[in-house]
């Protein structure tokens, strides 16, 4: 099948790329389009990253060390924000860009325009986000989940360029979404029927679809926000006959299935690097599949979680309470797949294999700590202390993050056509592997000891693990410059890879060349002549 | 002195789980009463179901990553499904959550009982402080956070209980059930007090309600739990249960001091007098947002220093502090602060700084906020 492939490539060599900084403006090709969303969130990470590094060396000891707590809320606010719609949310639009169409086998995105406007409303995006930090009041002080009336009547003049930037990300989304659908349902090659899909494109197949559905109830959100700030409405109000707590069921309703969207890319990501590196097939496709569904479905019914000390009646708190319990069976065969696809394996530990098992350990400590927080009565202790920031943090960093940086070194090889260097790779991984844990596993403690979340500065008693917890947390971030070097390095100097890269990888990208060329198929790979399920 | 300091920690946090002291402090409070002791018994026994799930999954990937590394001569299997364990699994997860929610179900239906209590308290959450209102009594105060700013500012040492100490705290009987009904005035906080096993967010327009029973005299310290503003770590909560006796003396006193604060506003205020009160008023309560020196944080605090109001237009500065300002963060103080404590604050604004060059240089003494209310009345 390669044979065929490389048979085109002489009859398109016209197709190759513009020159220069137009070829990144105008493209509406797929591979530059993943590369620029990989780019911007590597950019973005940093910076939420530098935020994070600042709110650590506030906590370092108790009493006020180098920010006001105003600007304090400002670094916890805006480090949400743009790690997650900045850094974990674009970084898997950019995986989609360069994956769906290579393992699906179709030439190109479905609408190759609106993808590249999706991208470049990004920057401009964050670039309104960010701008607020030098304007008058100062950036958005009021937590990622930004709680009315905090983020309305209270807020500094700056949140309208918030929730302007709010709107043009989820655009961006939104179009991003409607691409990855329409191309995942039209352009598949022939006879991959949607059982046959490689898990990757099946996860983000769901993931658009909540997308598609929830980015408009954020958009709602905030334009109620909008309208409560400017325009003398009182949705949010309580002194007009507004609620409050509304702000909070459309956020949630929003904030809880956007979890998932951070999460379930990574769960097609690690699939892939498992089986590959286990030299085995993934165990359980359909359930997995299924499992997927069925986590996207229960994402809708279970907002209330978020919220049970609102004082919400206990029939609210029961359903919230079981329907949350429920996510833990879908996930929970997740994690017995991924170690079946492993058993009897023949298991090799290259550094994107390192990460993956790093993600399957830790993302199953934050899913049981995400059991603990769904005990409706005992989520009263544990509400808004720092046990929450450690299990989210456990889902989201050593989760989706590390399925990020384990999806690069799997497939930059393929990318750029350059290995990595193995052993930085790996020094990496230990570094990493080491500081989040020294990072994260504390936190758990000082929550349930009592700590809340967003403070600046903290009583005596919690002095020694939130010093732990700076000194792991500055590791980490250290350790992720080693990352970027890595990457600069294989892309710079590193050795030429060849089609098939890992001896056990499986699936169409394999097939091609690496780098592939600008354009690949085409002309579409026939799987009903022999190759099986991609 | 950081690298001795972290030794110190890293061995500590190694060491935690071996002693049992230590363990203590890095749980959960057992707290001081039935339901809070109740909540923490189901955490820990969720707690406990879950380190033997992770350590069964963690222990067979261990094994799984040492027993299956790839090997010379040795092929992989190719099994991909089996369907039946697939099942088991899935069935035995769902009993361990069904043996799970039935303890959690329970407690939760004992946590939720919002009877009256033999005493009721409205908690009201303001940007940041809480107030206190004894329905029965008709006593009501204000508690601020009492560490001062050098201790935060790393002036002066920390104490034991550093952020966690306030001037007046909520004092309650020890043998009555206590129901409190929370609310915020301005933006949601939430009351938590760990060992009462008590979290509520107060929200405006919203009451909602908690209660609490407590056997043992002692005190009980807690924060807002709910980001809040700019503040929000400097709002803590001390709650101290008295006996039965105490407590009606604390009541008694807190009706004797409201008598005498009226009769305060019938004496002849000298201007030195007021502005000694006016500067200690104004340290606790205004400098959060107005800065020591009167410079605010414009846009969103306004600096009081050459301002037009403070300087020459007192009946609209006392309105101000009557009132608020609708839609900023300015509250009203007519509840907050007495009469004496208002007219020395405005006083103290208007000589300080070099307001009084610049503007009127007149006072307000506390007969005039008493017929500012009195007119409103």
């Amino acid at each position: 099948m390669s044979a065929v492939i490389e048979g085109h490539h002489d009859d398109h060599h016209h197709h190759g790329p513009a020159k220069g900084i137009s070829r990144w403006l105008f493209t509406t090709n797929h591979k530059d389009i993943g590369s620029l969303y990989l780019w911007f969130s590597f950019i973005m990470l940093f910076i939420g990253g530098a935020m994070a590094m600042v709110i650590r060396a506030e906590l370092f000891e108790p009493g006020s060390q180098i920010v006001s707590p105003e600007f304090y809320n400002q670094m916890v606010t805006n480090h949400g924000l743009i790690m997650v719609f900045g850094v974990i949310m674009p970084a898997f639009v950019g995986f989609a860009n360069w994956l769906v169409p290579m393992q699906i086998g179709a030439p190109d995105m479905a609408l190759p325009r609106l993808n590249n406007l999706s991208f470049w409303i990004l920057p401009a995006a964050f670039g309104v986000l960010i701008a607020t930090f030098f304007m008058e009041g100062g950036a958005p002080n009021f937590g990622w989940t930004f709680y009315a009336p905090l983020s309305t009547e209270y807020a500094p003049p700056t949140v309208t360029y918030f929730i302007f930037a709010v709107h043009i990300m989820g655009a961006s989304s939104i179009m991003g979404s409607i691409n990855v659908i329409t191309t995942i349902l039209n352009m598949r090659a022939p006879g991959m029927t949607l059982m046959k899909m490689p898990l990757f494109v099946w996860t983000w197949l769901i993931t658009a679809y909540l997308l598609i559905a929830v980015m408009p109830v954020l958009a709602g959100a905030v334009t109620m926000m909008l309208m409560d700030i400017h325009f003398g409405t009182s949705f949010f109000k309580a002194g007009g006959g507004g609620d409050p707590v509304l702000f909070q069921h459309v956020f949630w309703f929003f904030g809880h299935p956007e979890v998932y969207i951070m999460i379930l890319p990574a769960f097609g990501i690690v699939s892939h690097i498992i089986e590959t590196f286990s030299r085995k097939p993934i165990f359980g496709y359909e359930s997995m599949v299924y499992a997927i569904a069925s986590i996207a479905l229960l994402s809708f019914v279970v907002w209330a979680h978020h919220m049970f000390t609102v004082g919400m009646p206990i029939a609210g708190e029961l359903f919230f309470m079981y329907s949350t319990m429920l996510i833990a069976i879908p996930t929970g065969v997740k994690v017995f797949n991924w170690l079946s696809t492993m058993f009897k394996g023949s298991l090799t530990f290259e550094t994107p294999m390192l990460f993956a098992i790093a993600f399957v350990a830790l993302f199953t400590i934050g899913g049981l700590s995400g059991i603990m927080l769904a005990i409706a009565p005992a989520d009263f202790q544990y509400h808004d202390t720092y046990f929450v920031v450690a299990h989210f943090h456990y889902v989201l960093v050593p989760g989706a993050l590390f399925s990020i940086i384990a999806g690069v070194y799997y497939w930059l090889p393929k990318w750029t056509g350059y290995m990595y260097d193995e052993s930085m790779g790996k020094t990496h991984f230990w570094l990493s592997f080491v500081s989040v844990n020294l990072t994260f596993f504390p936190m758990h403690f000082v929550g349930l000891a009592g700590m809340p979340r967003r403070i600046p500065d903290y009583a005596m008693q919690f002095a020694d693990y939130n010093m732990i917890v700076s000194v792991g947390a500055f590791l980490f971030g250290l350790s992720q410059l080693l990352f970027l070097y890595v990457v600069l390095k294989a892309i710079f100097y590193g050795k030429k890879a060849t089609g098939q890269v890992w001896e056990g990888a499986k699936g169409l990208e394999w097939t091609l060349d690496s780098p592939p060329a600008y354009h690949t198929f085409e002309t579409p790979p026939n799987l009903e002549s022999g190759e099986a399920k991609a | 002195m950081y690298l001795k300091k972290l030794t110190l920690c890293l061995t500590a946090l190694f060491l935690a789980p071996l002693s049992f002291s230590a363990w203590d402090d890095i749980n959960m409070t057992p707290g001081v009463n039935a339901i809070a002791q109740e909540i923490f018994g189901l955490h820990m026994t969720i707690f406990w179901i879950c380190v033997v799930i992770g350590t069964l999954v963690l222990g067979f990937m261990i094994f799984l990553i040492i027993k299956y590394r790839k090997k010379e001569g040795v092929e992989p299997a190719d099994f991909d499904d089996n369907p039946k364990l697939e099942l088991t699994w899935t069935i035995l997860f769902a009993l361990i959550l069904v043996g799970m929610a039935i303890p959690a179900t329970s407690t939760m239906i004992k946590a939720y009982d919002d009877e009256e209590g033999d005493i009721n308290i409205l908690i009201t959450g303001h940007q940041w402080k809480w107030q206190y209102e004894y329905m029965e009594d008709e006593v009501s105060f204000f508690s601020n956070l009492k560490t001062s700013l050098d201790a935060r500012n790393n002036i002066a040492p920390k104490t034991e209980t550093y952020l966690l100490e306030v001037d007046e705290p909520l004092v309650i009987p020890v043998n009555k059930r206590v129901r409190f009904l929370i609310t915020a005035n301005d933006v949601i906080h939430s009351w938590w007090v760990p060992d009462f096993a008590v979290k509520q967010d107060a929200i405006p327009g919203f009451i909602n309600t908690a209660w609490t029973f407590v056997d043992e005299p002692g005190v009980y310290r807690g924060q807002c739990t709910e980001l809040c503003g700019v503040y929000h770590g400097y709002m803590p909560i001390v709650v101290k249960a008295v006996s039965d006796s105490d407590y009606k003396d604390f009541i008694q006193g807190k009706r004797d001091l409201k008598a005498q604060q009226a009769l305060l506003t019938e004496k002849l205020w000298e201007t030195d007098e007021l502005f000694a009160i006016g500067e200690e008023v104004y340290l606790k309560n205004c400098v959060a947002c107005h800065q020591v020196n009167g410079a605010g944080i414009p846009p969103v605090f306004p600096a009081l220093a050459g301002s037009e109001i403070v300087m020459n237009d007192k009946g609209r500065q006392v309105e101000i502090l009557m009132e608020g300002v609708q839609g900023a963060a300015m509250q009203s103080y007519a509840e907050q602060l007495t009469e004496v404590e208002i007219a020395a604050v405005i006083t103290y604004t208007r000589k300080a700084w070099g307001n009084d060059a610049g503007g009127d240089g007149e006072i307000v003494v506390p007969k005039e906020i008493l017929d500012y209310k009195n007119n409103k009345l």
